[in-house]
């Protein structure tokens, strides 16, 4: 028997992955071949990407068009023979090779869906180990490992799992963040299209831990295949007893259920997030009281994000030494960095922190996807900063790139090259957060239009300086003065944009003086 | 909304929703999911409906129908395209893409066809960043979008094809 993969991941299927894997079977004939639906590699830029199984190991091609497939099988696919489209052994390609992969151990390598695959690449080890600790050993083990939210806020994810461990309550929540609405991040979407069970195992190993009966996953309605794999996958866990009334035999009570999200950015921010799951409008509550201890329907409440509660399987599987181990300063462990927007190698590259972003977008991802010059890179989302090449020695690591007037974020990475006009950009940022705002407090809801304003009137050229100072007053305002990360955020692609791109800020007769 | 339709009252297939769902925390996010599913758009007819079995206020299950965007007024039409906006495809030609279709359909983003066979919406992020631009052609994902492309798809989904 031969076995082909070929990705569901939706990244995939939105270039020919269907098609492709169709192809395949109907140029197979006799032959016989097993199709796998794997996650994907996350080597995006080869998207369709196929892999055969051989002695030597996955043998990968791509990009495949469904066009190419009778071609690639004539000239002997089905072995792993060369082809202009062959891109090798797949675990010896320096993509592969480089990353550490914690998160993203099985994302492509197994079959999402299949319980097997999932039990024989390790898969709940780390629940099985929990589930033999104290509750309160697993929040220390999660604390001792270092880990921090990957949702973007970095908030170290033990502290917060204490805290709900530690208030008292009948019934207490486990709630994922799935809510993944950030341009230039897709790792959640992938984990949980590639992983599903990861995030199950990490939701119960959390539930656990804090003393919680029922998770939900909140997952954005953009992403439908997503909801689709997890609720298959929630319905396997309770059919293999790994969910349920008493999970792995050990007692432990816990019911997950998917709730779908209806379009709304804001609904990212926790808070809103959990107004949503209430059944309301998604609008920002103010803190304090925090989740942890007035939550989702008022009780005490685990919010984390999907990388966050991924990464704890590993954790307690392989100790939390393993993880402390990786990284550097504040930033421990590994961290899914994506590559995105005008780039030549776009895709997911696990990693420890520490890498600086000039590896990652220069090295890792070879420049623009154009051709052209980079000229600027934002991280961390629309709310993140563009930081400039000049800055590409950075590290990413969460205070490095504080230090820097910067944010890592979630680490997404969106590349531009040199035709990008940084003054739209920052307009965008304004118009974004006006158009997303849940509107509850004054300096986002308003702020935000009037800095769609007060930028037209600089590149129109109206009373430039007195309107670059009170675009500054008004970005300190929206920083000091919103409730939440929308309003408190944007400044930074505005204020960044200012800072290393004035010139695209001047009108545009003023560029033109200065050109001659 | 038409009072009766295949034979079962909206009133009946509103309650089927509401039944479905009613035992869930929070249900009426997921009660407007199914509805909106239901019938492709949530008529302001729905509303009183939903308050009383939900003992909610007519004002707040407004609130919320009118707080996310993919609850929908009014039907869209017979194929949805939407294009995504977000930074990542803006950096590869996004807004090129958006005045392409524009132009190909003869409408504005958030506008249907005078025919009723495209709405063309808009959209912040899909989560395929590293391919694209990007657009969602009735629920379906694509990358790697030009004109050529989203012509070409746009003629199979009328042919009811789905295709990448």
């Amino acid at each position: 028997m031969i076995t082909v993969y070929v990705p569901r991941d939706s990244a995939a299927v939105s270039v020919g992955a269907n098609e492709v894997a169709a192809a395949i079977q109907r140029e197979a004939g006799a032959e016989p071949v097993r199709i796998v639906r794997n996650g994907s590699r996350g080597m995006l830029w080869l998207e369709p990407f196929v892999e055969v199984e051989t002695d030597r190991g996955r043998v990968g091609y791509g990009p495949v068009s469904p066009e190419a497939v009778p071609g690639l099988v004539e000239a002997g696919l089905f072995e792993g023979a060369p082809h202009e489209l062959c891109q090798g052994v797949v675990e010896e390609l320096s993509w592969m090779r480089d990353q550490q992969r914690l998160c993203f151990a099985r994302v492509g390598v197994t079959d999402p869906l299949s319980t097997t695959d999932y039990e024989a690449n390790g898969g709940l080890a780390g629940l099985r180990r929990a589930l033999e600790l104290d509750p309160a050993d697993v929040v220390t083990q999660v604390t001792e490992s270092g880990l921090r939210g990957r949702g973007g806020a970095g908030f170290p994810a033990g502290i917060k799992w204490n805290t709900v461990r530690s208030t008292e309550g009948e019934l207490k929540f486990v709630c994922c963040n799935a809510d993944e609405g950030d341009s230039g991040t897709f790792a959640d979407r992938m984990l949980m299209e590639g992983d599903p069970f990861c995030l199950i195992e990490g939701m119960t190993i959390a539930a656990h831990a804090v003393g919680a009966s029922e998770g939900y996953l909140y997952i954005r309605s953009e992403y439908p295949d997503a909801v689709n794999t997890m609720r298959r996958a929630i319905d396997i866990a309770y059919a293999h007893g790994w969910l349920g009334e008493n999970v792995l035999g050990s007692g432990l009570k816990f019911d997950l259920f998917v709730r779908v999200g209806a379009g709304a950015y804001i609904c990212g921010e926790e808070t809103s997030m959990l107004e949503s799951l209430e059944g309301k409008r998604g609008m920002v509550r103010s803190k304090p009281p925090i989740p942890a201890i007035t939550g989702l329907f008022g009780k005490p409440t685990v919010v984390n994000n999907v990388l966050t509660l991924a990464s704890v399987p590993t954790i307690l599987a392989d100790g939390p030494q393993a993880y402390a181990g990786l990284g550097v300063e504040r930033s421990r462990g590994t961290q899914v960095f994506q590559l995105a927007g005008n780039i030549a190698r776009g895709g997911v590259f696990e990693t420890a922190f520490g890498i600086t972003l000039g590896e990652l977008v220069n090295g890792y991802g070879g420049g623009t996807r154009s051709g052209r010059p980079v000229r600027a890179v934002q991280v961390g989302g629309p709310l993140g900063s563009y930081v400039p090449t000049s800055q590409f020695g950075l590290p990413m690591d969460y205070e490095a790139f504080a230090a820097a007037d910067a944010m890592l974020g979630h680490g997404g990475v969106v590349v531009f090259d040199d035709t990008v006009d940084m003054a739209v950009m920052a307009r965008f940022a304004m118009e974004f957060c006006a158009e997303e705002s849940c509107g509850k407090c004054t300096p986002c809801r308003v702020g935000a239009v009037r800095g769609v304003e007060v930028i037209d009137k600089i590149t129109g050229g109206e009373d430039r300086d007195g309107n670059l100072a009170l675009l500054n007053d008004l970005c300190e305002l929206m920083t000091d003065g919103s409730l939440c990360a929308m309003g408190g955020l944007t400044p930074n692609p505005v204020r960044s944009a200012l800072t290393h791109f004035p010139d695209d800020f001047m009108t545009n007769s003023a560029r033109h003086e200065e050109a001659k | 909304m038409a009072v009766e339709s295949a034979g079962t009252s909206v009133a009946e297939r509103v309650r089927a929703v509401i039944e479905a769902h009613k035992g869930e925390r929070g249900a009426l996010l997921p009660i407007l999911h199914g509805i909106q599913a239901e019938f492709g758009h949530i008529a302001p007819e729905v509303v009183p409906m939903l308050a009383s079995e939900l003992n909610m206020s007519r004002a707040d299950v407004h609130g919320v129908i009118t707080f996310y965007s993919d609850f929908l007024a009014e039907p869209a039409g017979t194929t949805t395209v939407r294009l995504c906006r977000a930074e990542a495809c803006q950096s590869v030609g996004a807004e090129r893409l958006v005045a392409d279709a524009e132009q190909v359909f003869g409408v504005k983003v958030g506008q249907t066809t005078p025919d009723g066979s495209v709405t063309l919406g808009q959209v912040f992020c899909l989560g395929n960043c590293a391919l694209g631009p990007a657009a969602q052609i009735n629920g379906r994902m694509y990358g790697r979008m030009d004109r050529a492309r989203l012509v070409e798809l746009l003629v199979r989904a009328e042919g009811g094809e789905e295709t990448a």
